[in-house]
């Protein structure tokens, strides 16, 4: 059966192929001869006049597809249409979203944020607009969330959608889990809990890694090629195995102190992190503490504090804060895997990995009831749509900085 | 020749004593523990005697340094020690059952070698075609949508991807099948396609970051005399870049489809949880939670000696295929 339909899908795919390469010929062949040998179509490569072709073919099918019906004839819901257009809903108002951000970042504010605004790409407004939102829902979660995190309601399994004729409630816009907790409070919740805890993680990563590190650099001798092998061990343990293994050892100190999991998990996570920023912050400090500057520093007789926060972190704020950008995903996704594998931040704390993980076998009525599989996807794309944000920001930075136009 | 015959070794030496050395953290961290063993495999009914009675088994009641040559002894010699929950579970049923870890985990870790084999059959040749296609159409629509494309998957966390290949693959089409059951004396075909939609997880994952410095570094080339010069020559812009970049730009590449790959082994944790794919990962977390120490320590350092295997393997190939590394000046 399956290997009946592999050869179908296998020969479709085949006939289509050369459909578009007999298409990509004919296109350049056209363009020729319409153009009166235009230079753009005379040395256009087949591969590039194939690109063109197949890039046509995509977008005719994507609107094709969009414009299908989101229910079929015998009434059953055409799931993904509808997670389709969902899709292209979604991409059209962040882009719009991102586009209206830049704008008013443009009109309005000082001369040097205007510049800056006036320079950014599209995919940088949306990452600093995602992250904005992220904050302000973080701080304010309670006074924007519906309901308690740990409140616990009657009826449990309310399906999304807030529709009473598929099982919903609109009391709970996107419905309650399995023991009756309403998931969007918990959503919201999460935005504190999660990027919270990432934060508080990602700051004391950089206060241990980072003090170290510029410490090692200053000093150098002994403690530099000490702390530096440490690293080096340290480093060979890849972070989400060894975190897994602390967190093992952890999770039974936690229960003997009476101390949270969660406080042993920052640490833990804290610790392996500051590896990474203590590299760097040593490679940076290292090319710094050669300055005139910091010579005459030593030379006026400073002590090692004014030499390590009054002279060298200022010239080393530029790459540490995209090393943050960048660390705080990191962090960011390795507390919420540890909350997907069970081990990270404990219930009754919403939390967006353990969310997934719970709401997970939701996505398996998709086929009829497509709003089944939105709550596990929410809280998962949460998680994606932040450090996809704080990405594209420290990729604007760091394309900035370089000074690269390629 | 010697050379590089030297600096091979030089690596090897290095590399196995880092592993000696994380060997020791390992077990460190391990004893760290409060209280022993003995009383976390009997749990709440330990009553003194049967606790000392399963420390000689163990050989608890040695020093610390005799335990771990004793531990190093046995992973050497593939004796991975007894895993406590199959332990508990063969007395129950009556000492029948395999208890020792080596048993577990064999099986288990060709499981993930294969998953790992076809993520990289896929992964690496796709990377490298498209990256070589993003940096011929540099600052084109087509790059641009790539770029969106790969920074976002490189950004999401695995499980995301897994879910979402699932609702599309396995829900909505049922092209694939969401869980991936093997078992032995499984057909070839069959298990290809259980293994799947894990495999297309970690492709997803991995594709993004060896494309994108796949085309970083051909890109890194362009700027230099003799692509200018193999320009003005007259050839066309895909010859310059696979005849001429491409071989000056392999070190870079091989390194991190090397580093990609040891990055595999911690995606390869969540990837396995999410389908239920019965590898070493799935192992290794189902271990963290019931606190079989003996399993965990095991995986742990399987986990470790791959990842610094790689990251040499990396370190190797780059100074082979760099003439300038070889002779360190």
């Amino acid at each position: 059966m399956s290997g009946l339909f592999e050869f179908n899908a296998l020969s479709w795919l085949a006939i289509i192929l050369v459909l578009l390469f007999g298409a990509a010929f004919v296109f350049r062949r056209v363009g020729q001869t319409v153009t009166g040998n235009a230079p753009k179509f005379r040395d256009m490569p087949y591969g590039a006049a194939f690109g063109y072709v197949l890039a046509a073919a995509l977008l005719i099918f994507a609107v094709w597809y969009y414009l299908q019906p989101t229910v079929t004839d015998v009434g059953v819901p055409n799931a993904g249409v509808m997670f389709f257009r969902w899709a292209i809903h979604g991409f059209l108002i962040a882009a719009i979203a991102a586009f209206l951000f830049r704008l008013l970042g443009r009109s309005i504010g000082t001369a040097g944020s205007k510049k800056l605004f006036r320079t950014m790409p599209l995919t940088a407004s949306f990452g600093i607009l995602v992250i904005l939102i992220y904050a302000f829902v973080a701080i304010f979660a309670g006074a924007i969330a519906p309901h308690g995190q740990a409140e616990v309601f009657g009826t449990a399994n309310i399906m999304a959608g807030g529709d009473p004729a598929l099982g919903g409630d609109p009391a709970f816009p996107l419905g309650t889990d399995q023991i009756g907790r309403d998931i969007l409070s918990r959503l919201i919740y999460g935005a504190q809990n999660t990027v919270g805890i990432a934060f508080i993680t990602t700051c004391l990563a950089f206060v241990i890694g980072g003090s170290l590190g510029f410490l090692a650099a200053t000093i150098q001798g002994w403690l530099d090629e000490l702390l530096s092998r440490g690293v080096d061990v340290l480093m060979a343990i890849p972070s989400l195995i060894f975190a897994l293994l602390l967190m093992t050892i952890a999770s039974v100190w936690a229960a003997r102190l009476g101390v949270p999991l969660t406080v042993f998990m920052v640490l833990i996570i804290a610790l392996i992190d500051s590896t990474r920023v203590f590299r760097l912050a040593r490679a940076v400090g290292l090319n710094i503490v050669v300055m005139d500057y910091i010579e005459a520093a030593k030379l006026r007789g400073e002590g090692l504090g004014y030499l390590v926060f009054k002279e060298i972190l200022p010239n080393a704020m530029a790459p540490l804060l995209a090393e943050f950008g960048l660390r705080f995903c990191f962090v960011f996704l390795t507390i919420s895997s540890l909350s997907f594998l069970g081990v990270g931040i404990q219930p009754p704390l919403a939390d967006w990995g353990t969310m997934v993980r719970d709401l997970a076998p939701f996505i398996n009525f998709a086929a009829f009831a497509p709003t089944a599989a939105i709550t596990p996807l929410l809280a998962a794309g949460a998680i994606a749509l932040l450090t996809v944000a704080v990405n594209f920001v420290v990729d604007w930075m760091l394309h900035k900085s370089s000074g690269l136009k390629e | 020749m010697s050379s590089i015959l030297k600096i091979i070794l030089q690596r090897l030496g290095l590399g196995l004593i880092t592993l000696f050395i994380v060997s020791i953290v390992i077990f460190v961290a391990v004893n760290l523990l409060p209280g022993d063993f003995a009383e976390a495999i009997l749990g709440q009914g330990a009553t003194p005697e049967s606790v000392a009675q399963i420390r000689r088994d163990l050989g608890l009641d040695q020093p610390l340094v005799a335990r771990y040559l004793d531990w190093l002894r046995g992973m050497l010699t593939l004796d991975l020690g007894t895993s406590f929950a199959q332990l508990n579970f063969a007395k129950a049923m009556g000492g029948a059952g395999s208890v020792t870890v080596a048993e577990q985990i064999a099986p288990r870790l060709s499981n993930t070698l294969f998953l790992a084999a076809v993520t990289a059959c896929i992964a690496v040749p796709v990377a490298v075609f498209l990256g070589v296609l993003a940096a011929l159409y540099r600052n084109t629509a087509f790059d641009k949508a790539a770029n969106l494309f790969t920074l976002s998957s490189i950004s999401s966390p695995e499980f995301f991807m897994a879910y979402v290949l699932i609702l599309f693959l396995a829900v909505l089409n049922p092209v694939f099948p969401s869980l991936s059951n093997i078992y032995e004396g499984m057909a070839f075909s069959e298990r290809l396609q259980k293994s799947m939609l894990p495999a297309l997880t970690l492709t997803l994952v991995v594709t993004a970051h060896m494309m994108r410095m796949t085309r970083a570094a051909i890109i890194n080339l362009l700027a230099s005399p003799y692509i200018e010069m193999a320009r003005l020559k007259g050839l066309s812009p895909m010859r310059v870049i696979v005849k001429h970049a491409l071989p000056n730009a392999l070190a870079p590449i091989i390194n991190v489809i090397a580093l990609n790959l040891a990055y595999l082994i911690t995606g390869v944790v969540v990837v396995e949880v999410v389908f239920v794919y019965p590898g070493i990962g799935q192992l290794f977390v189902d271990s963290v939670k019931i606190r079989d120490i003996p399993v965990v320590q095991a995986c742990c350092l399987i986990f470790a000696a791959a990842y610094i295997l790689l990251n040499l393997t990396a370190d190797i190939l780059s100074i082979i295929s760099n003439p300038r590394l070889r002779h360190p000046k």
